[in-house]
């Protein structure tokens, strides 16, 4: 039996709602003369009631919630921003504590909420290696014996010696995730610190963190990228509104995760307002750009219309359309000059653009649109389109998920026996 | 073989509740970070070089100035008496003394709401900040200090009458009771901060005026009738005037007077650990 190095016992945390101090010495005396005098609140909003009336409500960040993680697990911890992940991470991480309940750990627990905390834009990239490691919780001598191969893996070697004022934003990310990357905790909880960085390092980090898992440490990982909770978690807790709602196997959590984020979708109407000469405000799937449907299946023929409102007459108009996975990898893209072979001119009002696709050979999930209208001389608007595309068929491919890739194609095998020998 | 697993599974290293007791303060968990406060005070003293154009000689130019500024107003034109010492050392040596605490007061006071970005994504003990804040102080104390040292050369060499003695062994006595009453003071307002942020402005303002109720710019000699037990109450009075003591060689006052402040600094910085423990938990949610 493996041991449990993390046990979460009814943890709750509330937060209190309404203004309980004024948040200045001066100011809760002056409240309190007031009251004294039978005056109003001097503070209270024009339009709101005192504040007193809404004393003592709380809101519940936390409810009750209870998990045990054995030693060398990869649990991923998902659910909609406001579900309570990110309040139960800076429990675990010590940075505020819980209202009841108890956590209870063994070994060394590091915690990343981000990269980067604490470095000093004067100091160099050296100095602040050692400076983010202390914080970190490694001592010195630690810090000595990896600082190559920390180095090695942000690839600044060049620039160690500059002060990381100096630095892109991407070095400066990689220098940082570089640092905790090179942790070794019994225990590291992370949160969405790999939304950063370009792709590959993105990819790097996360193969960095698979090793972490595999070498008997225990993750707890917190992110939006489904894609990256699938590759290295073998168990998902989906939370709501404070609680636990599954707690299991990572394909059943993610399913139960998307027909979760379904549940929001009905009413969704895009409130974008253009402003420019023209852009977009709403799509859907079919060929009625108000018909707000966001599933396809896969290998079937798809059509997407999105709707273009045009303010001032444009020349020379163009569109783009580009299709990314949830781990923000480009899949495909176009523009419509390749396919007209001309530029456009449009006159003001609405218009349907419709993308036609005889067959989408792309795994079920969501997948993150981007539209653009442009003329051949400026763009007018770029869209990250709401709500995602989902296809929603299963794959039929009986392959472990490392093995799904990211297209689904149809092939057919033939076995021809040649008869030579 | 049943309670043996039973007891392994009670073997946590780290329980997470919701209040510590008052009196677990976690000092040897401070200890074991002892790496982070030197690098914090490295960090504050190389960016500050780096950041600066003169860099170093600002040490030299803020007390010179400050002193040259006491000298003309308070000993030429209001004629406070300095026990007959030259003026300029007299001041010099009651603003390097002073600056140095309530430079570790004002610091270690925004400790909280300085620091809210790096204490809302990492955990270390919160006493590493104001701990590492005093220490810095000390630097930039042992520079002025030099500046001290070189004017009273200086003066002592033209034939002034300033005689330095043994006393000046309990310099470092002094700097501890200094540094304590500035940190004690210090995480004490800067707990408070976390509800309260104008208490801020409070303290770099009530530390100026803390500078005139002790005898900084004139000496104990010179204060008789109503007031003087107030002076006399003031923690920092015996530091200030047993520096001067030791260094210049005229003080009102036995520095046995220390271990007053020494009783006063302890029972401060009781205070302020017991505070800041309580309130660093969960300064979080409100900062």
């Amino acid at each position: 039996m493996s041991d449990t190095v993390i046990s979460v016992e009814r943890l709750s945390k509330t937060y209190q709602l309404g203004v309980i101090g004024t948040g200045t010495f001066f100011g809760d005396v002056n409240r309190w003369w007031a009251k004294k005098l039978g005056k109003p609140d001097p503070y209270a909003k024009i339009g709101e009631k005192d504040h007193g009336n809404r004393m003592g409500e709380t809101i519940h960040a936390l409810r009750d919630v209870s998990f045990k993680v054995p030693q060398g697990e990869a649990l991923g911890i998902i659910g909609r921003n406001g579900a309570g992940k990110s309040t139960l991470l800076k429990i675990l991480s010590r940075v505020t504590a819980p209202t009841s309940g108890a956590v209870k750990t063994k070994g060394r627990v590091a915690s990343l909420l981000e990269v980067g905390t604490g470095f000093h834009p004067e100091l160099t990239g050296r100095e602040n290696i050692y400076l983010n490691g202390a914080i970190l919780g490694m001592s010195r001598v630690e810090v000595n014996q990896k600082f190559d191969e920390i180095v090695d893996f942000s690839g600044v070697e060049k620039f160690i010696d500059t002060p990381v004022k100096r630095y892109s934003s991407g070095m400066y990310v990689r220098l940082a995730f570089s640092v905790a990357a090179h942790l070794e905790p019994d225990i590291l909880v992370v949160d969405e610190v790999l939304a950063v960085g370009d792709l590959e390092f993105q990819n790097k980090c996360l193969g960095r963190m698979g090793e972490v898992s595999q070498g008997g440490r225990t993750v707890l990982f917190v992110s939006h990228n489904m894609g990256a909770i699938s590759r290295f978690c073998s168990r998902v807790i989906l939370m709501q509104k404070g609680e636990i709602l599954v707690d299991g196997p990572t394909r059943n959590v993610i399913d139960a995760y998307h027909e979760n984020i379904q549940g929001r979708r009905e009413v969704v109407e895009s409130d974008r307002v253009v402003t420019t000469p023209m852009g977009f405000v709403r799509w859907s799937v079919g060929e009625d750009s108000g018909g707000m449907s966001y599933q396809t299946q896969s290998l079937k023929p798809l059509t997407m219309t999105f709707r273009l409102f045009v303010n001032e007459p444009v020349r020379q108009a163009h569109f783009g359309l580009a299709i990314y996975s949830t781990d923000g990898q480009l899949i495909w893209a176009m523009k419509t000059a390749d396919t007209y072979k001309e530029y456009l001119d449009f006159d003001t009002g609405a218009y349907d653009i419709q993308f036609m696709f005889p067959s989408l050979p792309l795994r079920e999930g969501n997948y993150f649109l981007k539209v653009s209208a442009n003329t051949r001389l400026k763009q007018y608007d770029v869209w990250d389109v709401e709500p995602a595309l989902e296809i929603v068929t299963k794959t039929d491919s009986v392959l472990p998920n490392r093995w799904q890739g990211v297209v689904n194609m149809p092939c057919e095998v033939n076995i021809l026996p040649t008869g030579e020998k | 073989m049943t309670t043996d697993l039973k007891a392994m599974e009670e073997n946590w290293s780290l329980v997470i509740r919701p209040q510590r007791a008052w009196w677990d303060l976690r000092l040897g968990e401070l200890w074991r970070y002892r790496d982070l406060v030197w690098l914090f005070v490295w960090r504050d003293f190389v960016a500050y070089y780096k950041q600066t154009v003169l860099g170093p000689l600002w040490y030299l130019i803020q007390p010179i100035m400050t002193t040259g500024v006491f000298t003309i107003i308070f000993g030429n034109i209001a004629q406070l008496s300095t026990d007959g010492l030259p003026p300029f050392l007299f001041y010099l040596a009651g603003n390097t003394v002073w600056t140095y605490f309530s430079a570790s007061l004002t610091s270690t006071s925004s400790t909280f709401t300085s620091n809210a970005g790096l204490f809302g994504k990492v955990y270390f003990p919160r006493l590493v900040i104001p701990l590492s804040i005093v220490i810095s102080q000390i630097i930039s104390f042992g520079l002025r200090f030099l500046v001290f040292l070189g004017f009273l050369i200086y003066f002592m060499s033209a034939g002034s009458d300033v005689r330095p003695n043994w006393w000046i062994l309990i310099l470092p006595f002094q700097l501890v009771i200094m540094a304590g009453l500035g940190l004690g003071l210090g995480i004490i307002v800067s707990s408070l901060t976390t509800k309260y942020r104008d208490l801020q402005q409070l303290v770099a303002f009530g530390a100026q005026l803390l500078m005139y109720g002790t005898p900084v710019i004139y000496p104990l000699s010179s204060i008789t009738g109503g007031w003087r037990w107030l002076i006399l109450a003031n923690p920092m009075t015996p530091v200030v005037e047993s520096f001067r003591l030791a260094f210049l060689g005229t003080s009102a006052m036995s520095p046995v007077y220390l271990l007053y402040s020494l009783g006063f600094t302890f029972v401060v910085l009781l205070i302020g650990v017991l505070i800041f423990n309580r309130v660093e938990n969960n300064f979080m949610d409100t900062v």
